[in-house]
């Protein structure tokens, strides 16, 4: 702009001021003649104090509390960026974001505030873009204001009325696909006294995305509109990519603390089941408004909603947050860690104690098993006892494949009854039960190809016994019974396959 | 000037391919009981119209130099990604398609040029078509196409003019280049009263979605729509050009 030009338009400016000066005094009167007028419900008074700039953050972080008591002029600065990023390992995408992050920019304000928002379109994107407040009360929440192309700005201006916390997304024609390709994000409007201080506040949404490629084919994938009309998500994620909120990128805390969750729910279309594996919330704001929950295990959020979640650590461990329409977790990607780390609490929760296949009323003959281990040490071991023991032992670990009666599963699980290849070559079983066995074998005359994991996690006496059980039950013609030296002798001469207990 | 420049400069109708009249059945509604509304023949050029072809514009009418044009009609990044005024510079390519051109400037680049913008209508139908077919638009690889473009963000360079196929018509590059400003740009919102529950500002919000997406196939196009409505006369951007058409029957 010219130098002249500059001038004319300050100049402009003041003139134009002090006409603002003269219609103010002139509206002040009108207005002091409705002065009966009340304000709108949760309007605290005016801004108080100079504007203040919003601080925005990129999930899984929350912009600290404002800490203020009184109204305040906030200005919130949001660009749009259409980005390439990965959407889970090696498959990119194209998202169309608020601020750069799937979800988008935090934001958090106090009831009562002014907000001015700047929707800024950044020139290198290729859409047209605008945002729906959920948080705000007006047209469009705000969309009808902010109808903004690339390279331009838009701005508007609103009071929070309402405390809570509220979605807001995109809402261009065509609406789904916008949403879909990742433009929503949460905005907190905290209550006059603010929220109680916690630990920990994290920032988890939900969404679901719609790729032509299958869920994890590799390479760049775009929107798939028919999967999206049918509402058959190829991804469900939280955050927005598979990777985010898990491995180096897991939630943290440490036992004892008090976590807060704000979980959203960008849609397009899918309702969440939210539940924190292990773990459960001591409040929930559901639907993000005034009233809570207690102990709560899953909570539903709508598409387009939001709920604050708060719960507390009491023992270490990975704690697995998942959309409990669990097929979604597993097969689609919802699934989010909150790594908790400090001091074991055995009185709430002891670990890993027994490691058995149910049992049901059989657990009363596990007595048996150490009886048994009793007389081994006292080399006072006779062959009934090791079938005794041997048989509670298969019960709980053997008898789910090969079955109670040792017939085993045609064509999937070879009997052990009657078995000619056990009836062969006993000593193999040592090897087999030690180490598993994978790949073709012909029992009795047929061929069965499954695999069996090994089962070196059972100790000495325990495989010699449950061995020395199953050639001595169902018609078996017993050989000599089986001997812990035997077993550790084949766990010293084979090697276990990996991953196997040692 | 404009001889030194020659056939990049060139606004002959020769560079307009003609385009025989049809009842077409536009995305947006007719806003009679027959779905179709009737476009007479025209003709449109056949490529977007590229920075050289501007820069001779800009050279022989300094009333559209970025120095000199008023605010009122162009935008502040208008031509701004040009070296100088009447200069292109290293990274911008002479046969890459002009952008940042508002709705103002265009418009007096196909009247300098025996021409005029085209309408939406009249764009709609030729962009409809593919290299074979009149009327592409319930093909998948038509649409796939133009999704595939609306996929990938804008920050990679243009490419040249003239390399995209020649569709039915002969005319090139309606989709997977620039978006491109339509004469009636403006009245994209208002056609939305003409609609049984007329709202105008449908294509803001949620609704225009649900209610112009029961054809899957209208949203490609939509989305044209969409972006030409959210601008205004003097506005620009880094990826939006134009192309002239002349003539019309009616």
């Amino acid at each position: 702009m010219s130098k002249l030009g500059k001038v004319l338009q300050m100049k402009n400016r003041s003139v134009f001021s002090s006409l603002l000066v003269f219609v103010a005094l002139v509206l002040g009167c009108a207005a002091s003649r409705l002065a009966a007028a009340k304000p709108p419900e949760g309007d605290l008074g005016p801004p108080v104090g100079p504007p203040i700039h919003a601080v925005l953050t990129a999930p899984p972080n929350v912009p600290p509390p404002t800490h203020r008591h009184q109204p305040a002029k906030v200005i919130v600065e949001l660009e749009i960026r259409e980005l390439e990023k990965e959407i889970s390992q090696g498959v990119r995408y194209t998202f169309w974001t608020f601020g750069g992050t799937v979800p988008g920019s935090f934001i958090r304000v106090r009831q009562g505030d002014t907000v001015e928002f700047h929707l800024k379109n950044h020139p290198d994107n290729k859409m047209p873009h605008n945002i729906d407040l959920h948080g705000v009360i007006g047209p469009g929440g705000g969309a009808a204001s902010s109808f903004t192309a690339p390279g331009h700005e838009s701005q508007f201006t609103f009071k929070a009325l309402h405390q809570g916390i509220y979605v807001y997304h995109c809402a261009t024609s065509p609406v789904g696909m916008h949403v879909g390709n990742g433009m929503y994000g949460l905005m907190l409007v905290e209550p006059p006294e603010g929220l109680k201080p916690v630990d920990h506040e994290y920032y988890v949404m939900q969404g679901d995305f719609y790729t032509v490629g299958k869920y994890r084919e590799k390479g760049a994938q775009s929107f798939d509109m028919q999967k999206a009309i049918d509402e058959k998500p190829t991804y469900v994620l939280f955050n927005g990519s598979e990777g985010s909120l898990v491995g180096d990128n897991a939630l943290s805390a440490k036992v004892g603390e008090r976590i807060r969750l704000f979980i959203g729910n960008g849609g397009p279309n899918m309702v969440s089941s939210f539940h924190v594996i292990g773990e459960i919330f001591d409040k929930v704001w559901f639907e993000g408004g005034t009233r809570f929950q207690e102990n709560v295990q899953t909570t539903l959020i709508p598409s387009g909603g939001a709920v604050i979640a708060e719960f507390h650590t009491v023992v270490p461990g990975s704690f697995i947050m998942v959309d409990h329409s669990i097929f979604r977790a597993f097969n689609k990607g919802a699934l989010a860690i909150l790594k908790v780390t400090g001091p074991e609490n055995k009185l709430v929760y002891s670990g890993k104690e027994v490691d058995s296949v149910y049992l049901g009323d059989k657990a009363e003959n596990l007595k048996v098993v150490s009886q048994v281990a009793a007389s081994a040490a006292q080399g006072t071991l006779t062959v009934e006892q090791q079938v005794k023991a041997g048989e509670a032992l298969f019960a709980g670990t053997c008898s789910v494949c090969h079955q109670a009666n040792g017939q085993g599963m045609e064509g999937v699980f070879p009997p052990l009854a009657g078995s000619d290849l056990l009836a062969a070559t006993p000593k193999r079983a040592i090897v087999i039960a030690l180490n598993g066995l994978s790949g073709p074998i012909t029992v009795n005359g047929k061929t069965y190809n499954s695999v069996m994991p090994p089962m070196s996690q059972l100790n000495d006496d325990e495989i010699a016994n449950i061995l020395t059980f199953v050639t001595h039950s169902w018609g078996n013609t017993g050989s000599a019974a089986f001997s812990a030296a035997e077993v550790r002798d084949a766990r010293k001469a084979t090697a276990r396959p990996p991953g196997a207990a040692d | 000037m404009l001889l030194a420049l020659g056939g990049a400069a060139g606004l002959s109708a020769a560079e307009r391919a003609p385009v025989p009249g049809a009842d077409f059945v536009s995305v947006l509604p007719s806003g009679t009981q027959a779905p179709a509304v009737h476009v007479g023949s025209f003709a449109m050029d056949r490529q977007p119209v590229t920075n050289a072809q501007y820069l001779a514009f800009v050279l022989e009418h300094p009333q559209w130099r970025r120095d000199r044009i008023a605010k009122l009609i162009a935008d502040g990044d208008y031509l701004s990604h040009w070296a100088a005024a009447d200069r292109l510079g290293e990274s911008v390519q002479p046969d890459q398609p002009v952008t940042r051109v508002s709705w103002f400037a265009a418009r007096a680049y196909c009247e300098a040029h025996g021409g005029r913008l085209p309408d939406w209508q009249e764009w709609e139908l030729v962009a409809a078509a593919d290299e074979q077919h009149a009327d592409a638009r319930h093909d998948p690889d038509w649409q796939a196409k133009i999704l595939d473009w609306y996929g990938r963000p804008a920050s990679e360079p243009l490419a040249n003019v003239g390399l995209g196929a020649a569709n039915y018509y002969g005319i090139q590059d309606l989709h997977g280049l620039v978006w491109e400003w339509v004469e009636d740009f403006n009245a994209l919102i208002v056609s939305g009263d003409s609609r049984e529950q007329g709202d105008p500002d449908r294509l803001k919000f949620c609704g225009a979605g649900a209610l112009s997406l029961k054809d899957r196939e209208n949203y490609a196009v939509l989305m044209r729509i969409a972006f030409l409505s959210s601008l205004e006369a003097r506005s620009t951007a880094h990826s939006l050009g134009f192309r002239c058409a002349s003539g019309r029957d009616p």
